[in-house]
């Protein structure tokens, strides 16, 4: 049985008072409790930012690597050993902009890894700059006011849904509870699984604050007769913003092979576990037989 | 020269005519004959049209380069007499098809004999003109006299997975213009060719070697994206993932493939991936990932001209001091730069043994001619039983448990090189880490004495690695007058430059490098010093090894022959310019 303590470390967080990646950190922590996983079983991967340096802060096998990159870098320790969990966590830049295209491939590709995203919506380690998703308008040192950002902000459940993702799900740092839930039901998730969780950055955009989504955010599983395996509704689940902001499993089907299902090299366990082949004469003829 | 088992074919014809597959073809009809043979191929990026040709050199002797001299030429069109008429040797001959109009006249006062053929009129007699390629191989076989029974087991072989139809067709089609030519024609040819008694070899290019050096040294991962020259790494790969248990990925993008490589020999899998020119320079920055986390890979990076797309089916070896400099910031990495196919092969498999004991980057650099070049080579040449798997500092099962204080990944040691945990064992939790960090991998990247230390606890690997770096090897005589410096796949036409030299005149021998990086330059060095004259002959316009040398030794090469013109290196060109 693992104990919450197992995944505590003496390392102290470098991010503000405040940060929403605390509520990440400590959700973190207690949906791999709730999953069953002891740290020696889970392997997060992150990318570049404040938030990215959560392995740090936790008892856990991780490999923080580089921007935009933290995806392909798990599919391929996770086709190599799928005997661990395999967790991405990185930002909004990282996931959407940068490693937009690993992005959807990896959920194109139904890849087993989970996917969490600390979506603050602005750069914050590196001072405030405008990100993928901040909205349009949104003023910084690289989108000056008058216009402010003239992007479009990506849309990231829409955007994962059309990639073909098999659980997209949705919460924020303000709830530790319903994003335990979320975090425990992507983990679980056979495939590519996408979590984007708002994530209140206190000094660099304090207007999408606590403030700004606790009054927005509402629980689509408490919205009755919302079915998450609809597609459709799914689509149109995910262009609702503004007043009103959906959080919770948005769409979901069970049952899609993941990539790893696919590959018959790993019906024989773990790729790491397999033992080096034994070379006999009959198989250097074999090869040999090919180029003669 | 003797005439008989001693030759160049060149066939010619537009791409989408099955020059390339019809000369490989012929190169194992002759290889099945005992013989040696050489074949290169000449390619545009273009999959209709333009001209490209195959050359296949066959000899008595072993071979390890092509050679300028055309004996007989095959023309499926005319731009390829046009193009290639003058390196037909007088006494040569070219086979073309009869409906083609040329200056016969003007090529008879070169002395070349003239063999029409009808072509195309045989190959559609029997069902399609796609054939002619197949007529005028065997026409080629009929003219010299060869064993028509030797393509014809090509031809079942290869046309095999066609159906029995197709190979039907391309068997009677081989056969009318092999009875044609010989009948007509091969009294009237000097050159002919004969199988002997010789034991059988294999026709293999550098990249299969490379593939076939990996599989045996364990390698069970392959993430990679196509690019010429390298994807028929990955292409061969995938073709026997299923019988040896593999697991190969095309990736959306190149900076994927080095990511997933990555990410799979963290967890223990012996991993590659292979590229071109652009392609590694999308996986520049991975690179040093894979150098800060201290984790293995394998990358080969097969060269073509640059800078930019370049030309991507030709060649050049214009990436050297790329890949030694790759990445920003100073961490180990090792590069080799085989230049045969066996040395292809060995390198395939040294290089994960590299990567996992110094747990750094290991770079294999080839380029298109090597990795495209077929030679006809013994099995027994490979030592695939000399194939070893050794995994450095990596902590077995029992070592793991057995730990008594808490892991540290990165343990500072007097090798620099630290145990290794794969991840997943409940006493080796740890965070592999691009920051800068501290012995258990958490971030450090303020503290100025811990960065010190990590600095060179890395680079102390390279201190360790150089001691296994081999020597040059020394070809030809150890008293020379002028000392040839290559490196790569240079080593066929110098070798053979050498060799040609030195039956006339005064003595030339060959220093070829294939350890470059860790540079061996205490091996190198007295070498170099004892040499009377240094000239480096590199595939390339600024000379990069001979740059090398000098920043390393301290040795000034006395002159350079370059050439750069996106074709290989040649003995004929290289004695030119000695």
């Amino acid at each position: 049985m693992v104990e919450l303590k197992e995944y505590d470390s003496p390392v102290r967080p470098t991010w503000c008072r405040g940060c929403g990646d605390f509520g990440i950190l400590n959700a973190m922590k207690r949906a791999l409790v709730r999953a069953g996983l002891a740290p020696h079983e889970v392997i997060i991967y992150t990318g570049i930012g404040c938030g990215s340096k959560l392995p740090d802060y936790m008892t856990v096998n991780g490999f923080t690597s580089i921007h935009g990159r933290p995806i392909p870098i798990a599919q391929g320790a996770h086709l190599a050993n799928h005997g661990l969990r395999a967790i991405v966590v990185a930002g909004d830049g990282d996931t959407y902009g940068i490693g937009g295209n690993h992005f959807v491939h990896a959920l194109r590709r139904n890849a087993d890894v989970t996917i969490i995203v600390q979506n603050n919506r602005v750069y914050g380690l590196t001072k405030g700059q405008y990100s993928p998703t901040s909205p349009k308008g949104f003023p910084s040192k690289t989108s000056p006011p008058p216009e402010g950002a003239i992007d479009q902000p990506v849309n990231p459940i829409a955007l994962a849904l059309a990639a073909g993702a098999t659980f997209i799900a949705r919460s924020w740092s303000g709830d530790l509870p319903h994003l335990v839930d979320m975090m425990v039901a992507a983990i679980r998730h056979r495939g590519a699984a996408l979590l984007d969780v708002f994530q209140p950055c206190v000094t660099f955009n304090r207007n999408y604050a606590y403030d700004y989504y606790r009054p927005r955010v509402y629980r689509v599983g408490e919205e009755k007769g919302y079915d998450p395996t609809d597609h459709d509704a799914a689509w149109r689940k995910a262009h609702e913003w503004g007043e009103r902001i959906p959080i919770g499993v948005i769409y979901r089907t069970e049952g899609k092979p993941a990539y790893e299902d696919q590959v018959p090299a790993l019906n024989a366990g773990p790729l790491v576990k397999q033992p080096f082949r034994d070379w006999a004469e009959e198989d250097y003829e074999i090869l040999e037989a090919e180029f003669i | 020269m003797p005439k008989k088992n001693n030759m160049t074919f060149k066939i010619g014809g537009e791409a989408g005519q099955g020059v390339e597959s019809s000369g490989a073809g012929f190169a194992k009809a002759l290889a099945r004959g005992g013989l040696y043979v050489f074949g290169s191929q000449d390619y545009m990026s273009r999959i209709r049209g333009g001209h490209n040709f195959y050359q296949i050199r066959v000899s008595d002797g072993p071979l390890y380069s092509h050679t300028n001299e055309v004996h007989l030429l095959l023309a499926l069109v005319p731009e390829t007499i046009e193009r290639h008429k003058d390196e037909v040797v007088a006494g040569g001959g070219i086979i073309y098809d009869e409906g083609l109009e040329m200056d016969e006249e003007g090529l008879e006062r070169q002395g070349i004999e003239l063999f029409p053929v009808p072509l195309v009129k045989i190959a559609e007699e029997v069902g399609n003109r796609i054939m002619a390629n197949t007529a005028a191989l065997g026409a080629a076989a009929g003219v010299t006299e060869y064993d028509f029974e030797r393509m014809a087991s090509v031809i079942r072989d290869n046309f095999a997975k066609k159906g029995q139809q197709v190979v039907n067709a391309n068997l009677e089609v081989a056969r009318r213009a092999y009875d044609f030519a010989r009948e007509r024609y091969a009294a009237d040819f000097d050159y002919e060719v004969e199988p002997v008694e010789a034991p059988p070899r294999m026709v293999i290019n550098g990249n299969h070697a490379i593939c076939l050096g990996a599989l045996l040294g364990g390698c069970r991962f392959m993430s990679a994206y196509p690019m010429t020259p390298a994807t028929s790494i990955i292409e061969w790969m995938s073709a026997h993932a299923a019988r040896y248990g593999l697991v190969t990925k095309h990736t959306e993008d190149e900076i994927a493939a080095i990511g997933m490589a990555i990410g799979a020999n963290h967890m223990g899998v012996r991993a590659m991936t292979a590229t071109s020119g652009g392609g590694f320079s999308l996986m520049v920055e991975a690179l040093g990932l894979a150098g800060m986390t201290e984790t293995p890979l394998v990358v080969v990076e097969a060269q073509r001209p640059g800078p930019s797309t370049g030309m991507p089916t030709r060649t050049e070896q214009g990436d050297l001091l790329f890949m030694l400099r790759a990445s920003q910031g100073e961490f180990p990495r090792i590069v080799l730069t085989p230049g045969t196919a066996e040395q292809c092969f060995h390198a395939g498999w040294r290089a994960f043994n590299l990567a996992e004991q110094y747990q750094c980057p290991v770079i294999i650099l080839i380029d298109n001619f090597l990795a495209n070049s077929v030679r006809a080579i013994e099995r027994s040449k490979f030592h695939f039983v000399k194939v070893e798997i050794d995994r450095g500092e990596l902590l077995t099962e029992e070592e793991l448990n057995q730990l008594s204080e808490s892991y540290r990944r990165y343990a500072i040691t007097e090798t620099g090189i630290s145990p290794r945990a794969l991840p997943g064992h409940p006493k080796a939790v740890y965070v592999a880490c691009s920051d800068e960090h501290t012995e258990d991998g958490h971030f450090e990247d303020e503290d100025p004495e811990n960065r010190v230390r990590m600095v060179q606890k890395r680079l102390r690997k390279l201190e360790v690695a150089v001691e296994e770096m081999r020597a040059p090897t020394l070809y030809g005589p150890e008293q020379a007058d002028v000392t040839l410096i290559g490196w790569g796949s240079s080593y066929g036409p110098v070798r053979e430059a050498v060799d040609r030299f030195n039956e006339e005149k005064d003595k030339v021998n060959f220093l070829h490098f294939v350890d470059v990086w860790p540079f061996p330059k205490d091996k190198a060095r007295p070498l170099l010093e004892s040499a009377k004259r240094l000239v480096a002959v590199e595939n390339n316009a600024t000379g990069q090894f001979a740059r090398l040398l000098r920043a390393y030794t301290g040795v000034e090469v006395d002159d350079k022959i370059l050439k750069f013109d996106g074709r290989p290196l040649s003995p004929e060109y290289v004695l030119a310019r000695l």
